[in-house]
């Protein structure tokens, strides 16, 4: 009971709208309120001009600072309008009144006064309109007691406060189970139905009318209380999927993405893969990872990897070139610059160490932490993106095992590591053991590779890895 | 009558540890709450659930939040304007944009917030800076600290201790302020310092101003004894408990749709591209080959997206195709260096391999880079 009180004294101009909202036949039912309100005459499409209400402490002017809505939007009471600004306080200027915007007043930037119109919109003709000044008497109390609502024929009785509280939580009084005398709905019925919502309510779109055969009764589950209601049957409705298709520019990233790729296309690919038995390889990574730790780098399987290619590259360097536009020249590249493709947020990027031919294992594995931590932070520059001869990509991080890669211009060749898997092998005594399998997957540009090449740097970078102790033999 | 414990809407039931029998009988009811986190983001979303979910009629509450460090910009600045993000960058500060206006500040755990949320109606924000100065001189009564008309508190009428920003919104309002206890003076004053050239814009400008840590005044001060002394002031004005209550600003359950809003605040098109339209209009000073080559750029930033883009370089420095590819790249794109970055290494791979070019077009792109 307490409510009720508080509710009709304060807060006055937030009642206004709901008495005066349908009109249909019935307009003669609020005839003891059209001597409180000042209301329009309403007829089709009528422009109202929205004013800039009083912010507050003395504020005559606002700059305005974003428009959330343009000419010819729809708006529903309640939506953002735009966004103001006034000595260090932003304030969300919201709609009064359901419709369509017509004019704006004001550009961005601009002055904009209280007490001026804002925005013109559109009253939308079947609903009502809310009077122009905020000054509303309240009603007396005895007629209070139940004040007749007509939404699309439906009655529905509430007192004012319980109107209140469903406006707060914009939630259509059609919605609610009313469970009091008459089916009059009560707070607590607002309150169940409140606490059956999940989540945060979304004020209504201004698309979403109530449809006649959507019923309450539906939404919501009877109130323990409900005696007289009779509850209709279910209507089946069609599964509606309300999901939008959505098209956004190509920008940026993508944008260089498609350039890169259009260019990879025209380059005849051929593919070469293997299966590398790292047994022994993770062995020995196991016995120098806490050495390296030691030192403070985290060693990964790709500074072996990367240094194997390399090592490869100087038996086979046509796989460290490059082709000119024309296909006239082939630019035999001194330095092995091996890419490592790393997964960002925004996809693909590619650093590489560079000069892997007079780098130990350890060094490179020292650079690599570098360019992952860069890369992380999205801070590589410029040098450690370009310049690349040779490209890794260990996508068996992420997963699989064969893959096709697309070589990287102006780059001939490039490999695809899938993921390690434990796998039964025959040794040479015919016994099974547990073998360590990586799936490389080689993609090359068979202008001027031939398969044979590609094999042959294949079978070396294998044997160097699958024995491990080879490299040494090698190592500059 | 019973009142059921709503997810949204009304309080926050579940974790009040002294629960109230009926909160609707005071008058001037109010509620204190912290932070855990010193998370910018959660903190500010918080800031946001409670402004669009809190029924603020019956009670008012105070906000305390404390965040590591961060860069705090006003609803309509321009970042670029008004720090130096390299540096942020490079140290790892973070950067956000609130939701109300004012100008820019620097937040670490020496600097606490305090947030006073109120029905529209109730918006006074020179009764909320009283109550700090009241409970400062309560604290400390040697303490020279006033209120400005600026809504600013000054320390010995020249320093200034706190800034004020608030949001108002169609029921409900908040007013928030700092308050430098102990917060790194130096990183504060060079973050704070941009180091970005020609730029023109309408977004809000800060006012710079020395600044002083209460604690240099008094060493025996510290961010937790403050906060308990504004808080016991804002009990006393409230007629409440002198109670905070701890909120988690990760509990989903207790402030639904916390995470969206945390989220939606990292959000570039958030932080950066909310910034209002501006240009720059700038000279690179380029050093090349025994030369100095003055390149002047001209560049419209709408939504933080590169809109027009003008590049003056000698004729034939680059290739004609080459420059038109890289402006046609960068307009449209985030006006950012990590993109730009991408954006340029990725042209480079498609066009002819020449050393020469190649020196000439990381020059350029680099001072461009350098821009952002």
């Amino acid at each position: 009971v307490c409510i009720h009180r508080v509710r009709s004294c304060s807060s006055i101009r937030f009642i206004k709208s709901k008495y005066v909202c349908v009109f249909d036949k019935s307009a003669l039912k609020f005839s003891h309120q059209q001597r409180l309100f000042r209301t329009s005459a309403v007829s089709c499409g009528q422009i109202v001009q929205f004013k800039l209400s009083d912010i507050g402490e003395g504020i005559t002017e606002v700059t305005v600072k974003e428009w959330y809505i343009k000419e010819g939007d729809s708006v529903s009471q309640f939506d953002s309008i735009c966004e103001v600004q006034s000595d260090k306080a932003s304030v969300t200027i919201t709609s009064r009144y359901d419709g369509v915007i017509r004019k704006l007043h004001y550009s961005i930037d601009d002055i904009a006064f209280v007490g001026k119109p804002l925005v013109d919109i559109e009253i939308d003709a079947s609903k009502g309109v809310a009077p122009e000044e905020d000054v509303v008497e309240t009603p007396p109390m005895s007629h209070e007691e139940h004040t007749h609502q007509e939404i699309k024929g439906h009655k529905t009785l509430a007192t004012p406060a319980v109107r209140r509280l469903a406006m707060e939580n914009n939630i259509k009084l059609s919605e609610v189970v009313g469970t009091g005398k008459d089916n009059r709905i009560l707070k607590e019925d607002i309150l169940n139905y409140l606490a059956k919502q999940t989540g945060a309510i979304l004020p209504p779109s201004p698309k979403a009318e109530i449809v006649p055969h959507l019923r309450k009764t539906e939404a919501v589950p009877a109130a323990p209380r409900d005696k007289a209601r009779k509850i209709p049957l279910p209507v089946s409705r069609p599964i509606a999927f309300s999901g939008k298709d959505k098209t956004e520019p190509v920008t940026g990233f993508q944008k260089a993405m498609v350039k890169t790729m259009s260019a990879a296309l025209k380059i005849p690919h051929f593919g070469y893969c293997d299966e590398i038995d790292l047994t022994q390889l993770v062995q020995l990574r196991e016995e120098l990872k806490p050495l390296a730790e030691i030192r403070g780098v985290k060693l990964s399987f790709m500074p072996f990897f990367i240094k194997a290619a390399s090592l490869g590259l100087l038996q086979y360097p046509i796989l460290n070139a490059s082709l000119d536009e024309n296909c006239q020249n082939v630019t035999y590249k001194a330095s092995h610059n091996i890419g490592v493709a790393m997964d960002t947020e925004q996809g693909l990027i590619v650093p590489n160490v560079k000069n892997v031919q007079v780098c130990s294992v350890f060094d490179i594995a020292v650079e690599l932490n570098r360019l992952q931590s860069l890369g992380s932070a999205g801070q590589l520059g410029t040098g450690d993106l370009t310049g690349g001869t040779f490209t890794l990509s260990n996508i068996g991080t992420i997963g699989g095992t064969y893959a096709k890669p697309v070589i990287l211009p102006p780059e001939v060749a490039i490999g695809a590591l899938g993921k390690i898997q434990v796998l039964p092998r025959f040794n040479g005594k015919g016994e099974v053991f547990k073998a360590q399998i990586m799936k490389v997957s080689w993609s090359a540009d068979h202008r001027i590779i031939d398969g044979a090449t590609m094999a042959r740097f294949s079978n070396l970078w294998k044997s160097y890895l699958e024995n491990p102790a080879s490299m040494l033999l090698d190592l500059k | 009558m019973v009142l059921q414990s709503l997810k949204n809407r009304l309080w926050l039931p579940c974790i009040l540890r002294t629960p109230k029998a009926c909160f609707w009988s005071t008058a001037s009811g109010g509620l204190i709450i912290q932070s855990v986190s010193n998370d910018v983001y959660q903190n500010l979303a918080v800031e946001d659930w409670i402004h669009d979910h809190m029924d603020l009629e019956k009670q008012q509450v105070l906000f305390l939040w404390r965040n590591s460090p961060a860069v705090v910009i006003g609803r309509h600045q321009n970042p670029w304007q008004e720090c130096n993000l390299r540096l942020l960058r490079q140290k790892n500060i973070k950067l956000a944009r609130r939701k109300s206006g004012g100008g820019t500040v620097y937040h670490d755990l020496g600097n606490i917030n305090l947030t006073f949320f109120t029905t529209r109606k109730k918006y006074e924000r020179m009764e909320n800076l009283k109550l700090i100065v009241k409970a400062l001189k309560a604290l400390r009564p040697q303490l020279d600290v006033h209120v400005t008309d600026r809504y600013d508190i000054l320390l010995d009428r020249q320093y200034k201790i706190s800034g004020t920003a608030a949001k108002l919104g169609r029921t409900s309002a908040y007013h928030h302020c700092t308050l430098l206890c102990n917060a790194d003076k130096f990183v504060l004053s060079s973050v704070l310092k941009s180091p970005y050239k020609g730029l023109k814009s309408n977004a809000t400008p800060s006012v710079p101003a020395s600044v002083k840590n209460l604690f240099e005044e008094d060493p025996s001060l510290t961010s937790e004894m403050l906060l308990d002394a504004i808080a016991k002031e804002y009990a006393t004005q409230h007629q409440i408990d002198h109670h905070i209550t701890l909120i988690n600003p990760a509990d989903e359950t207790l402030l639904p749709g916390i995470s969206n809003k945390t989220k939606e605040l990292q959000t570039w098109e958030w932080v950066y591209g909310k910034t209002p339209k501006f240009s720059v209009s700038t000279c690179l000073n380029m050093a090349y080959k025994d030369s100095v080559l003055d390149v002047k750029v001209n560049m419209d930033v709408k939504h933080g997206r590169i809109e027009v883009c003008n590049i003056d370089l000698p004729e034939q420095w680059l290739p004609s195709g080459l420059y038109r590819e890289l402006v046609k790249s960068l307009t449209g794109s985030k006006f950012c260096p990590k993109e730009t970055t991408t954006l340029v290494t990725t042209l480079l791979r498609v066009c002819p391999q020449d050393d020469e070019l190649h020196c000439r077009w990381s020059l350029l792109c680099e001072n461009m880079i350098r821009l952002m």
